[in-house]
C-alpha cells in the first residue's frame, strides 16, 4: 500500500519533470541552448494561474488558457533579451543570462504576488479516491495521463506538421535548413515559447498538489535539468522517460529511508549513471566530424 | 567588425549612463546621518522562503519605533533610525551584516530573525564587541543561554526547550497520547527540537514511537506518516514552518489517517488554512501572542497602528506572522527603556539597564521584570498559549 501510493505520487512528479524536461530539450535541440531557469516559467505558470482564477475570480476554462499564453509571451522574451543577443555573437554569456532572468522573475513574483506560499482549490484535489488501500487525489492521476499525452503530441506535431518538420530540421542541419528558406531564428523563437508552454503546464498542474509561491519552480528546475541529462538531452522520449524514473526513484527513497536522503541517493544515482553512460540513458554519442 | 567600436562606445555610454543612475540611487537611499539620532539595527530574512517573518519583525519594530519617537525619542530628544539588513537565512551573510551593522553604521544594538543558526553565528561576535542583540523569534535554545560572562544577547521569544516541554504536555493533556510520532522539519531548528521533545518526552513519561524528517519542498509525506501510524503513533508533534506543514496534513487527508497534530509555532507564519484546508484547524499549535479576541489597551493599540501603516492589514486576520510582530514590539520598547535608563549608547550600560530595568507594561503581558542578570530570556512557559486556527483567525483552545 505504501509502495503503491509512493508510486502514484512519484509517477505525478515524474511526468512534471519531464515536461521541463523536454522544455530544456526543444530549445536545445534547435539552438544548442536552454532557458536554464525554466523553473521560474514554471512558477509563472501556477502564479498567473492563481492570480486570474483565484484573485480575479476569472472561470478556470479561461484562467488556464490565459495563463499558457502569458508564459509563451514569457518564453519568447527570454529568447530575445537573454540568448539571441549572445547567441549572435557565439558566446555563450546566455547560460547566466538566463539564470539573472530567472531570478530577476522570481523576485519581482516576491514583490508583486507577495511573500506568502498561497494553496491553490481544485476539485480535483479535494476528495481522495481509495485503490488498493492506498488514498489517491484524482489530480495525480489526470497529471500522468496529461503529461504522456502532451509527449505524444509533441512527438506527433514534430513528425506531421510543417512547423515541426522545420523544426526537424533545423535539429539535423541548421545551415541546410536556412538554405531551404527555413527561418532559424523563427525556429528557435517559436521553440522557446514551447519551452515556456510545457513549464506552465507543469506549474498549473502541480499548483494544487504543492504550494503557489516565487519560489517554487527553482528545485523542480535544476532537477528537471538533471532529468533531461539523464535523458540524454537530444532525445525527447528519453528525457520523458528519464522523468518519469526519477520521479518514482525519489519517491521510493522517501518511502523506504526518508526524504532525508533523497538528493544524497537520486543525485548520486544521475551522477553514478551518467558515469556509465555520458550521453544520458537514452542518448546517443554525437559524431564530432573534423 | 567594422561595427565594432561603435557598438563597444555605445555599451560604454550605456554603462555610464547605468552607473550614474546606479549612483544616484544609492545617494536617494542614504539615510539622514544626523547626530541626534540613536541606531539600531536588525538582521533578518528580509528575502527567501523566510521573507514573511522579516517584514512582521520590520512592522512590530516600526510601529514601536514611531510610537517611541513620536514621544520624543530617548536620551533627551534623539530619535530612534532602524538600519535593516537581510541575512538570506544565510549564517555567513547573518554575521557579515552583523559586522557592518556594528563596525561601520556602529549600531547601538541589534535585532535577530526567524533563524536560529543565523542567530547562533551572530552571538559570539555580539559578545566580543559588547553590542546587545536581541532575539524576537528565533527559539534556539543556545541562543540566549551561550555561556559567555557577561552576556549581551537577550531575547523577548519562546525558547525551543521550553515550547518542547508545553507540546509534549499538551498532547498527554489534551489527546491523552501516551504515544507520539515526532514529524520534523529537517534543517538546525527540526534537530534543535528533536533534542528538547525527546528529553521532554522522557521527563514525562510520553514514548516516541518514531522520528521522521522532511524537506521543505516535499509534496508528499505519505511515506513518513505511514511508518508513523504503523508504528503506533497517537498523536503528532510537528516542528516545521506553514507550506511544508500543509503538505503534510493534505498528505494525512489522502491517507485517511485521522489523528491529533500538536504544532510548533512556524505553521503560524503562513497562510496555513488555506494551504492545508479544512483539516488545517484541528492542528493544536503555540504562539506567544494573539490579536484574536479581546485584546488590552495596548492590543488595541498597536492593531490600530499596523491598520492605519499597512495598507494590507485590515483587521486582525491579516497581521503578518504575530508573533513575531508582537515579540518585536515589545523588545523594541525594552530596548529603548534600557538605552534610556544607561544613559549613553555604551554596550556595556545597556546590558546593564537591561538587566535591571524594573516592571514594563508590554503587549505581549507585563514585564515584571524582563530580563535579570542571570535571565536573559523575557518570556517563558507560562506566557505561551495553546491556539488552533478557525477560518483565518487564530482562537484560544477551551
Amino acid at each position: 500500500m505504501l509502495l503503491f501510493s509512493s508510486l502514484i505520487s512519484g509517477l505525478a512528479i515524474g511526468s512534471m519533470y519531464g515536461l521541463l524536461a523536454l522544455g530544456y530539450h526543444v530549445t536545445w535541440a534547435v539552438s544548442r541552448t536552454v532557458n536554464f531557469a525554466l523553473g521560474s516559467s514554471m512558477m509563472l505558470g501556477a502564479v498567473f494561474c492563481y492570480s486570474l482564477a483565484v484573485t480575479f475570480g476569472w472561470p478556470i476554462l479561461l484562467a488556464v488558457p490565459a495563463s499558457l499564453v502569458l508564459c509563451v509571451l514569457y518564453g519568447l522574451l527570454v529568447e530575445r533579451v537573454a540568448v539571441r543577443p549572445f547567441r549572435q555573437r557565439n558566446s555563450d554569456a546566455w547560460l547566466m543570462a538566463t539564470v539573472a532572468a530567472g531570478i530577476l522573475v522570481d523576485n519581482i513574483v516576491l514583490f508583486t504576488f507577495g511573500k506568502e506560499p498561497r494553496g491553490m482549490p481544485s476539485a480535483l484535489a479535494e476528495a481522495p479516491l481509495m485503490i488498493f488501500g492506498a488514498g489517491v487525489m484524482p489530480l495525480q492521476l489526470v497529471i500522468p495521463a496529461v503529461g504522456i499525452g502532451i509527449a505524444l503530441a509533441f512527438w506527433a506535431a514534430s513528425k506531421y506538421t510543417g512547423y515541426g518538420k522545420a523544426m526537424l530540421a533545423v535539429v539535423q542541419n541548421a545551415r541546410a535548413a536556412q538554405l531551404m528558406g527555413i527561418s532559424v531564428p523563427a525556429v528557435i523563437m517559436f521553440s522557446y515559447g514551447l519551452s515556456a508552454l510545457l513549464a506552465g503546464v507543469a506549474g498549473i498542474l502541480i499548483a494544487p498538489l504543492y504550494t503557489v509561491s516565487s519560489t517554487m519552480g527553482f528545485l523542480f528546475g535544476v532537477k528537471a535539468f538533471a532529468v533531461a541529462i539523464l535523458g540524454g538531452m537530444d532525445n525527447p522520449w528519453g528525457v520523458v522517460a528519464a522523468g518519469l524514473i526519477f520521479g518514482v526513484i525519489e519517491a521510493m527513497v522517501i518511502a523506504l529511508f526518508g526524504s532525508s536522503y533523497t538528493y544524497i541517493l537520486t543525485f548520486g544515482l544521475v551522477i553514478g549513471l551518467l558515469v556509465l553512460r555520458p550521453h544520458g540513458l537514452f542518448g546517443r554519442a554525437g559524431v564530432n566530424k573534423v | 567588425m567594422g561595427f565594432a567600436p561603435t557598438s563597444s562606445r555605445r555599451q560604454l555610454f550605456r554603462s555610464a549612463a547605468l552607473g550614474g543612475l546606479a549612483l544616484a540611487a544609492i545617494a536617494a537611499f542614504q539615510p539622514v546621518q544626523a547626530q541626534d539620532t540613536v541606531k539600531l539595527g536588525l538582521v533578518a530574512a528580509l528575502s527567501g522562503t523566510s521573507a514573511v517573518s522579516g517584514e512582521a519583525i520590520t512592522r512590530g519594530l516600526t510601529i514601536a519605533m514611531e510610537e517611541i519617537n513620536a514621544a520624543g525619542g530617548i536620551l533627551g530628544g534623539k530619535k530612534i533610525a532602524l538600519i535593516r539588513r537581510d541575512d538570506e537565512s544565510n549564517p555567513g551573510k547573518g554575521v557579515a551584516a552583523a559586522r557592518e551593522l556594528i563596525f561601520s553604521e556602529k549600531v547601538a544594538a541589534f535585532f535577530g530573525g526567524i533563524d536560529t543558526p543565523v542567530s547562533f553565528a551572530i552571538v559570539p561576535l555580539a559578545n566580543q564587541q559588547k553590542v546587545p542583540f536581541m532575539g524576537v523569534w528565533a527559539a534556539g535554545t543556545g541562543i540566549t543561554r551561550n555561556k559567555a560572562e557577561p552576556n549581551y544577547v537577550f531575547r523577548v521569544s519562546a525558547m525551543d526547550v521550553l515550547v518542547d516541554k508545553a507540546l509534549i504536555a499538551h498532547a498527554k493533556a489534551k489527546f491523552s497520547a501516551d504515544q507520539v510520532g515526532l514529524m520534523l522539519i529537517n534543517n538546525p531548528w527540526g534537530e534543535s527540537n528533536q533534542v528538547g521533545l525527546t528529553a521532554a518526552a522522557e521527563e514525562q513519561g510520553v514514548k516516541i514511537v518514531g522520528i521522521e524528517k522532511f524537506e521543505a519542498s516535499d509534496v508528499d509525506m505519505v511515506a513518513q506518516l505511514t511508518r508513523l501510524k504503523q508504528a503506533g503513533a497517537k498523536s503528532l508533534i510537528l516542528v516545521s514552518n506553514a507550506a511544508p506543514a500543509a503538505q503534510m496534513i493534505k498528505s494525512m487527508d489522502r491517507m485517511g489517517w485521522d489523528v491529533p497534530v500538536v504544532s510548533h509555532w512556524g505553521i503560524s507564519g503562513g497562510r496555513f488554512t488555506e494551504l492545508a484546508g479544512p483539516t488545517a484547524e484541528k492542528v493544536h499549535f503555540i504562539q506567544t501572542y494573539s490579536f484574536f479576541g479581546e485584546q488590552s489597551p495596548t492590543g488595541k493599540k498597536v492593531l490600530d497602528a499596523l491598520m492605519a501603516k499597512y495598507s494590507d492589514v485590515k483587521g486582525p486576520g491579516d497581521v503578518i506572522a504575530p508573533v513575531g510582530t508582537a515579540n518585536a514590539y515589545d523588545a523594541m520598547h525594552l530596548l529603548a527603556k534600557a538605552i534610556d535608563k544607561a544613559g549613553s549608547t555604551d554596550g556595556d550600560a545597556i546590558r546593564k539597564a537591561l538587566e535591571s530595568l524594573g516592571s514594563h507594561q508590554g503587549l505581549i503581558k507585563t514585564y515584571n521584570p524582563a530580563f535579570t542578570a542571570t535571565e536573559h530570556d523575557a518570556l517563558n512557559e507560562k506566557d505561551y498559549v495553546m491556539v488552533r486556527f478557525k477560518g483565518d483567525q487564530i482562537v484560544p483552545i477551551d
